[in-house]
């Protein structure tokens, strides 16, 4: 009968740190990699798994190797059907030599992909992308509590013991208190019974006397002294520990009015998309709503905002005025970081643009950490506005906004590859410092 | 289950469980030490699953491993043929330690846990622990303590010294691995864990009381030399030199290096020297795994201890591990190591109980002998690769296998058939099939000739040119450039016609760094 051992139950991953390593070794190849793909790709995929080229620089693992085409070899190969001896094969062109019919000692290993997880590819993608510091986190209280280990205690659950801790005291005592051991009790009983065993001249009998003294001795003296005494018993410590409340909350406000054409609406929706990714990445929890509007708003599901179509006018305000309805609602301040992010053509209905300046400068932004408004722009307006600051009614408006709170972001959108860009300096990691003052 | 009278079998269906195993495991033993007379390390099963297996693989097949990023390399590398279904996984994988361990999948059916059994179990175990190579060169039952050792110690090195200045000395050091072995002589036995210990605390204890001091002393007056040729030899005996294991040179007389950095190219050289019987004897321990399960079924079978279903399954994944395709054919990956040693050890039971005339004329001392078992025990346990096939190639097996001869020169733009299997041909496609497993032989021979320590202080290699089989010059120069990281100085290398000792080229890592 063998010896069984069921290994697979032991933790998987076994190579991960290893894999980690070669991540790191080849990060800024990846990097690269990763970012013309995502460019070419749809943006929805940028969550999946990606394959990538395997990179050859820094991973190349070198050593004395013969060269190819050079000197004299031999080969032995199998399957030999119609050559004679001295029969001659031309060489194929290219300076491969007789690789190509050669012992198969060709591919190289460093020539496939790999596929990256969603994990991974994310990291990449979102290296050095930080959500604008949450500044009320200080003002606010803590509500969470996790425990933490944080040293030992005499006292505690049984379930808690340290073994380890308690045994090396129990240890530590019993040399300290000369416990007698157990091979030394031992030893004594073989030689009391060898004794008691053989004749008894007159010495046997004292060495047998005095050894039964010292028998009992040791024996009181285990007693007294017990192997594990409570004073050893160690406990594991557990502290609570508060956890700064790092829920978040991200409104989506998206113009979906028959004047965001199909491409304005994809622009905004790739917008979106790479938001919804960078904050589940970065936040343990986080709620997201969605809310569109036409001239009126509605909060509605991830696939309805992403995918269905609505017609009619456009009014911004109702949107706002949404979003602040729901953080009434269900999303006091104090205890959420409230994030906004809102994509727009910059169409409004004439004489509401001031109205959502001044809604968002009174309430909005004051239970807001970051706003970030997004205005998705023909191509060809590019050039005509530019970073300047004419443009819509809501662009001009913002415009007003973004004087006056550091942390109210606008920007414009006109063809896809400007999303990653734009997103970037808008999440770009900013000193905290700025933003307290 | 009924395993009434019934029947006999030891399993039935295809799920397999601890008892099933358990069962044919024993039978098998039971074939395998009174039949065949195998001799083997206790048996250690351990069922793991495909990711494990991946593991497993990455890691060179050990059970414990340190942390390098080329083993992550090589994980993505397996993961990606496998999931692209380019390549399964092995059945099973086998370590040379004492218990053997064997790797079981857990997907295995169960015919293809009790073939892998026999294979691995029985078949390598008893390769590993009677070949002489194995015998002489590795410390089966030492090994895994090593191991735990090495990868501790690493760990603790990138804690102490920062993942970066250990990734750099493995990096250096791996890139001499082929170059760190010992080929002649017997490398040390591995030292137990409480000598190493009394080694670093040593170590560890000089450079705590290291004192530069010392170092500034001017050395004694010596003697003007008679000749700077007389020098040179008292230098090269001092070292050693020439010495062919350019880790093991490093480790012992670069200046440059710290005691953990030495520690680090020994842990790396032990695993390049527990390797290289393996890569030695390829074909023959594959053959005789092949072999042992190969009969061990039939046997198994004879006794209608395997269904005919079963059966049938282990011969088809038996057959598909020994198929050769021919040198045309777009599978073609080069001999396949269980065939041809199948085939080689099939062909000498079929010597010694059948012979032909041929036979008789080729291999006297066996043909006809008739006990087969003696001649492969005795074969398993006293060759390597290039000897066996020396020694057992027969011309049958050359006919069989359609062998032929290919020579290409350099110079030349054709390549010629020089021999096939014909009479006037076996004798020498013998002798090239058997170079050809020679790994000495083909691996480019690199050795330390020369180092001045009071002068320049460059290290000096040679290159003994073989065939005019020169060296790939972008890895070439590469691994010089680590070897100067290991070494501290400038390093050069000589490429000398082994035959001629005419200089055929020259380089040096002064000009390649420039």
């Amino acid at each position: 009968m063998p010896n069984f051992i069921d290994r697979r139950l032991n933790p998987q991953d076994k190579s991960l740190g290893n894999r980690q390593r070669f991540l790191k070794r080849a990060r800024e190849e990846l990097k690269r990699a990763i970012k013309e793909k995502i460019k070419s790709d749809k943006i929805a995929d940028v969550g999946g798994r990606h394959s990538v080229a395997m990179p050859i620089r820094d991973t190349n693992e070198p050593s004395f190797q013969s060269a190819r085409g050079s000197g004299e070899r031999q080969f032995i190969l199998p399957g030999n059907k119609e050559f004679v001896p001295g029969d001659r094969l031309p060489k194929q062109t290219g300076g491969g030599g007789a690789s190509g019919t050669g012992a198969g000692i060709g591919g190289s290993e460093d020539d496939f992909q790999f596929v990256l997880s969603r994990d991974e590819v994310l990291d990449l993608f979102f290296e050095d992308l930080e959500l604008p510091d949450m500044v009320k986190l200080n003002l606010k209280e803590t509500v969470a509590f996790k425990s933490r280990r944080a040293g030992f205690a005499t006292t505690g659950t049984p379930t808690n013991i340290n073994v380890g801790r308690t045994m090396r005291n129990s240890y530590g005592r019993r040399i300290a208190l000369h416990r007698p051991k157990r091979w030394q009790v031992e030893a004594l009983a073989s030689e009391i019974e060898k004794l008691e065993g053989g004749e008894k001249p007159e010495a046997a009998r004292k060495r047998l006397k005095a050894l039964r003294e010292e028998m009992e001795r040791l024996e009181r003296r285990r007693k007294r002294i017990p192997y594990v005494d409570p004073v050893d018993v160690r406990f594991n410590r557990f502290e609570a520990q508060p956890l700064p409340n790092a829920s978040a909350v991200m409104f989506c406000l998206m113009d979906v009015s028959s004047s965001m054409g199909e491409r304005e609406k994809d622009l905004a929706k790739r917008f979106f998309v790479l938001l919804h990714l960078f904050l589940k990445r970065r936040y343990e929890r986080i709620d997201i709503v969605f809310i569109r509007h036409t001239h009126e708003a509605h909060e509605v599901d991830e696939e309805t905002f992403f995918y269905s179509t609505q017609s009619g006018g456009t009014v911004v305000s109702t949107a706002l005025e949404e979003m602040l309805r729901i953080i009434a609602e269900r999303y006091p301040s104090n205890e959420w970081n409230i994030y906004a992010a809102q994509a727009s053509d910059g169409d409004n209905m004439a004489g509401d643009s001031e109205g959502c300046a001044s809604l968002l400068q009174a309430q909005v932004m004051h239970l807001c950490q970051y706003y970030a408004y997004v205005e998705i722009i023909d191509e060809r307006e590019t050039e005509i506005f530019g970073m300047t600051d004419n443009g819509t009614s809501l662009w001009r408006s913002y415009r007003t906004v973004t004087e006056k709170w550091q942390n109210f972001q606008m920007t414009r959108i006109a063809k896809p590859a400007d999303i990653y860009p734009v997103f970037r300096s808008l999440f770009a990691k900013q000193s905290t410092v700025q933003l307290r003052s | 289950m009924n395993s009434g009278s019934t029947s006999t079998l030891l399993f039935q269906g295809s799920d397999w469980n601890f008892e099933k195993i358990s069962r044919a495991y024993d039978a098998i033993e039971k074939i395998a030490l009174d039949e065949l007379k195998l001799d083997v390390y206790p048996n250690q099963l351990e069922i793991i699953s495909s990711e494990q297996m991946l593991d497993a693989y990455s890691s060179v097949g050990m059970p414990l491993m340190y942390q390098h990023w080329s083993f992550g390399k090589r994980f993505v590398f397996e993961e990606h043929t496998y999931r692209k279904g380019l390549r399964g996984l092995a059945y099973e994988l086998v370590i040379n330690s004492n218990p053997c361990i064997t790797y079981l999948m857990e997907e295995n059916t169960m015919a293809m846990q009790t073939l892998v059994t026999a294979h691995a179990a029985f078949g390598h175990n008893h390769f590993f622990k009677n070949n002489y190579l194995f015998q002489q060169w590795t410390d089966a039952s030492a090994i895994l303590s090593y191991m735990e050792f090495a990868k501790k110690y690493i760990a603790k090195c990138e804690e102490r010294h920062g993942s970066a200045a250990v990734e750099a000395i493995l990096d250096s050091a791996h890139a001499l691995m082929e170059q760190g072995v010992f080929r002649y002589r017997r490398p040390p036995r591995l030292s137990s864990e409480k000598v190493r210990e009394r080694t670093r605390d040593r170590l560890e204890y000089e450079e705590q009381t290291y004192n530069d001091l010392w170092r500034t002393l001017p050395s004694a007056a010596d003697g003007d030399s008679d000749g700077a040729e007389r020098d040179a030899q008292e230098r090269k005996k001092k070292l050693n030199l020439p010495e062919e294991n350019l880790l093991y040179f490093l480790e012992k007389t670069s200046m440059i290096l710290e005691p953990w950095q030495r520690e680090i190219l020994r842990i790396v050289r032990v695993i390049a020297q527990y390797f290289y019987p393996q890569r030695q004897t390829k074909v023959m321990n594959e053959g005789c795994a092949t072999f042992v399960h190969y009969t061990i079924m039939n046997r198994l079978f004879d006794q209608g201890k395997i269904s005919e279903g079963a059966m049938l399954e282990i011969l088809q994944s038996h057959s598909s591990v020994v198929f050769q395709p021919a040198f045309d054919d777009p599978r073609f990956p080069g001999i396949n190591p269980y065939a041809l040693g199948f085939a080689l050890m099939q062909d000498i039971e079929r010597i010694c109980t059948e012979p032909t005339s041929e036979d008789r004329d080729w291999f006297p001392g066996i043909a006809g002998g008739g006990d087969w078992r003696d001649t492969l025990l005795d074969a398993w346990a006293n060759h390597r690769d290039e000897s066996f096939i020396l020694q057992f190639l027969s011309p049958a097996l050359i006919r069989k296998f359609r062998l032929f001869k290919l020579t290409d020169q350099a110079n030349q733009n054709f390549c010629e058939i020089s021999s096939i299997h014909n009479e006037s041909g076996y004798e020498e496609i013998r002798a090239a099939l058997a170079r050809s497993y020679d790994i000495g032989a083909n691996q480019p021979d690199i050795q330390v000739v020369d180092v001045d320590l009071l002068g320049d202080r460059q290290l000096r290699l040679q290159h003994n040119v073989k065939n005019g089989v020169l060296l790939d010059e972008g890895s070439r120069d590469e691994t010089l450039r680590h070897i100067r990281h290991l070494w501290g100085y400038d390093v050069s290398l000589t490429g000398m016609d082994a035959e001629t000792g005419t200089t055929m080229y020259e380089c040096s890592t002064k000009q390649t760094a420039a």
